[in-house]
């Protein structure tokens, strides 16, 4: 049998194995050598061998044969073993191994220990893995160490508890009146054991809640020494005065000053005084003031300081340090609901923080953004979002995109900017829209007659300079194919003059066509749009008649299948393709289809005298009326 | 009632290799959990850009990571716990383990890796801050190792 090498030899010699193979082995050889050792009487070694066998588990290998020799070292009497042997049974064991029952008889010999730091080994493992028998079985004797001991053990009694009550609800009660007491030690460490133990009954149960909303002003006394106290050293962190304790403090106020007006008034002034006077040149002073800010909002503060504390977190916007700017979005994206206005009047800092290089602030200046676009602000937001999106992170353009159609369909302020918004939306982001837009926005288009002429012209213009964004290609070619007449007129006062010729339309439709850019549906789209031309346009009929034949034995069953229906109607219904009365509707006969699958739409309008076109067309696509 | 957890629900120490430190348990949990937790931090925490914050969401849990040399510090809080003490609680430790060691080096934790639990249960208990005070934190853990040695010395046998 091999010697055992000490702790620092084994790390080494594992260090410098330069395979993972070669590391197996040797750790192999020290388990197996641990393992004797176990076995053995006690030999002096015992201490080492375990903190071998833990550095082993923290590798990641198996390391369950060492839990029973993690209960006898913690019953021995050696302080060396005993420290080791706790800390392995934290690493090894926890409430659902069996062996951890076996451990609470030392524990509970180990909490009366006449050595302090004995006491504090076994305090420290039951907060870590006490089960809830052992809570059960010990929580007298944590009771009694909350009362009568050191401040030492004291701090760590009362997070002992807390465990306990975390563990065993009903247990609460009991450390009630000491936690209560320990409020008036003067000991950090205490204090801050009996907040948290405070803040965890009074969350567990309202009528612990309603007992200490008593303590509220001893609270407000503790936090006002704090704040205004001289430089102590012992916790002193950036000129703050014991930021940890404080930051519990405001916590439990918190919890107490919720809908509470009179804890809540009670705590006003002090709330004030910690959100003006506190230094926020540093990180630590910063989580001092978000804590009060959070506490602020969430209490029945007056009117007054709660616009203090969104101010705070508008200056947090400001602060240089991105983590600050990270977490006052995500507090002003809490309250952007119940204080809107207060949130409004920092719209620029946030629109700003688009343009911020970390993507997580991001993110959250466009979930504020987008919440705080309004019927009065809507023109200038959108101009920044819509820079926002020409250059957002892929991540967040689908977002972007969906979030500006909705604040445009709600706050549009007229029609014309609404079509163009979304035009600028497809033409920027047409990838990363939802399918609906297409339809949403053909019904749009549809409804806005006096913008038809406009729609048109832009819509071509766009087709011309891209054919690659699917969605845009689609509304473009069916607004082509419904309104292509106004186009070939020319006459549009909205746009700059531009001559558009037969020929022109259908090249770009043909290249639609032909384009592999161009997905199924698309070329559906345009397949359609060049068959409704027949009835807009007089010297290209023949043209457009020997587009739709070639797709008749298009590869694609879809394309082919509508190719070959066009094809019957322009054999069939010659006479009527040209049906028209007084208006510019074009009639071929049916009703407005949206068939998202296949991404068709026929707008057509009902005629009496194409009533049996319209028969055709439904049956061809096997709809009824 | 809000059911609430701890304020910590676990502290892992990682190299830049994605080598394992120091793992801090505040809940218990399965060794399979334990293993892929520590995969996802640490594909995580080692794929953020330079020049983002210290923050990231993850589950219902917030994660706090900061780099120091060659250490990557990994906290998990709960989600309405305060982001910005959080990365004070690193710190402390850090300051800590600094004060230990003096000058403290990624070597010195993985050589003393029992030492660096030990001051850790010194300052952290059941997920939450034990001690405010440095000072305190430091003398207790000289306090133990000084007890440890007086016995040793008595038994003449190194500790470890």
């Amino acid at each position: 049998m091999s010697p055992s090498v000490p702790l620092q030899e084994m790390i080494r010699a594992i260090r410098s194995a330069r395979t993972q193979c070669e590391e197996r082995g040797v750790i192999q050889r020290e388990c197996a050598a641990i393992r004797a050792q176990f076995r053995q009487a006690d030999n002096g070694g015992r201490s080492h061998n375990l903190a071998k066998l833990l550095y082993v588990h923290m590798l990641g290998y198996p390391a369950h044969f060492g839990q029973m020799e993690c209960v006898r070292m913690i019953a021995s009497s050696r302080y060396s073993e005993k420290r080791v042997g706790y800390l392995g049974a934290m690493m090894l064991l926890d409430e659902k191994q069996d062996a951890s029952l076996l451990i609470t008889n030392s524990i509970k010999n180990d909490l009366s220990h006449s050595n302090q730091y004995v006491q504090s080994l076994a305090l420290c493992t039951l907060a870590c893995m006490g089960s809830a028998e052992m809570c059960r079985d010990l929580a007298p004797e944590i009771d009694r160490l909350l009362r009568a001991s050191n401040s030492y053990i004291k701090k760590k009694a009362a997070l002992c508890a807390v465990h306990i009550v975390r563990k065993v609800h009903e247990l609460g009660e009991l450390f009630a009146p000491a936690a209560r007491s320990l409020l008036s030690e003067k000991n950090h460490g205490v204090l801050h054991g009996a907040v948290v133990l405070i803040t965890e009954l009074c969350e567990r149960s309202s009528e612990s809640l309603e007992r200490f909303r008593k303590t509220v002003p001893d609270l407000v006394q503790i936090m006002k020494g704090l704040v205004i106290s001289g430089y102590s050293p012992e916790h002193d962190v950036a000129g703050i005065s014991d930021p940890f304790l404080q930051v519990r403090l405001l916590r439990l106020l918190r919890i107490l000053g919720r809908n509470n007006e009179t804890a809540s008034d009670a705590m006003n002034d002090l709330l004030a005084q910690v959100a003006t006077n506190t230094d926020s040149t540093k990180t630590v002073g910063n989580a001092v003031l978000y804590e009060t800010v959070l506490t602020v909002l969430d209490i029945k503060s007056e009117s007054g300081l709660r616009v203090l504390a969104v101010n705070i977190l508008g200056r947090f916007l400001l602060n240089n340090d991105r983590n600050i700017r990270y977490i006052a979005m995500t507090s002003l994206q809490k309250i952007v609901g119940t204080d809107h206005n207060a949130v409004q009047r920092h719209r620029g800092t946030i629109v700003d923080c688009l343009k911020d290089q970390d993507a997580s602030v991001k993110r959250r200046a466009l979930d504020l953004s987008l919440a705080l676009v309004s019927a009065s602000n809507i023109r200038s937001m959108m101009k920044e979002l819509l820079l926002f999106l020409s250059s957002c992170p892929p991540e967040l353009r689908s977002q972007a995109a969906n979030g500006i159609f909705t604040a445009a369909e709600r706050y549009a302020p007229s029609k014309r900017w609404h079509i163009d918004t979304i035009l600028h939306v497809l033409i920027t982001a047409g990838g990363d829209v939802r399918d609906e837009t297409v339809p949403n926005l053909i019904q749009l288009i549809t409804n806005t007659s006096e913008l038809h002429c406009y729609t048109v012209h832009k819509l071509y213009r766009a087709l011309l300079s891209d054919i690659s964004q699917q969605s845009l290609v689609q509304v473009a070619c069916w607004c082509i194919g419904e309104y292509g007449d106004l186009l070939l007129r020319g006459d549009c006062q909205e746009v700059e003059p531009m001559q558009v010729c037969e020929d022109d339309v259908l090249d770009a439709l043909e290249t639609v066509l032909q384009s592999h850019m161009s997905s199924t549906a698309t070329r559906g789209f345009a397949l359609t749009a060049t068959m409704k031309l027949s009835t807009r346009i007089t010297d290209n009929v023949d043209r457009i008649r020997s587009i739709v034949s070639i797709y008749g034995s298009c590869i694609d069953l879809e394309l082919q299948q509508r190719a070959v229906e066009y094809n019957a109607l322009f054999k069939k219904y010659d006479h009527m393709r040209y049906a028209k009365k007084d208006s510019t509707h074009f009639c071929c006969c049916g009703v407005i289809l949206f068939c998202s699958v296949n991404s068709f739409a026929f707008n057509v309008i009902l005629e009496p005298e194409c009533e049996q076109l319209t028969m055709h067309v439904l049956t061809l696509y096997g709809l009824t009326l | 009632m809000l059911c609430l957890l701890r304020q910590m629900r676990f502290l892992l120490l990682f190299s830049r290799q994605g080598r394992l430190r120091l793992q801090k348990w505040f809940t218990p949990m399965m060794d399979r959990e334990k293993k892929k937790i520590i995969r996802d931090m640490t594909t995580m925490v080692l794929s953020r850009q330079p020049r983002t914050c210290n923050f990231m969401q993850w589950k219902d849990l917030k994660i706090i990571y900061k780099r120091y040399a060659s250490l990557y510090f990994c906290l998990a809080i709960e989600s309405q716990e305060n982001e910005l003490l959080a990365l004070e609680v690193i710190h402390r430790y850090v300051e800590l383990l600094d004060k230990y060691f003096g000058n403290v080096c990624e070597l010195d934790i993985i050589f003393n890796f029992e030492k660096a639990y030990f001051i850790l249960d010194e300052f952290l208990m059941g997920g939450e801050i034990q001690e405010t005070s440095k000072q305190i934190v430091n003398r207790s853990i000289d306090a133990s190792d000084m007890l440890q040695e007086t016995l040793e010395e008595y038994m003449s046998k190194p500790a470890f």
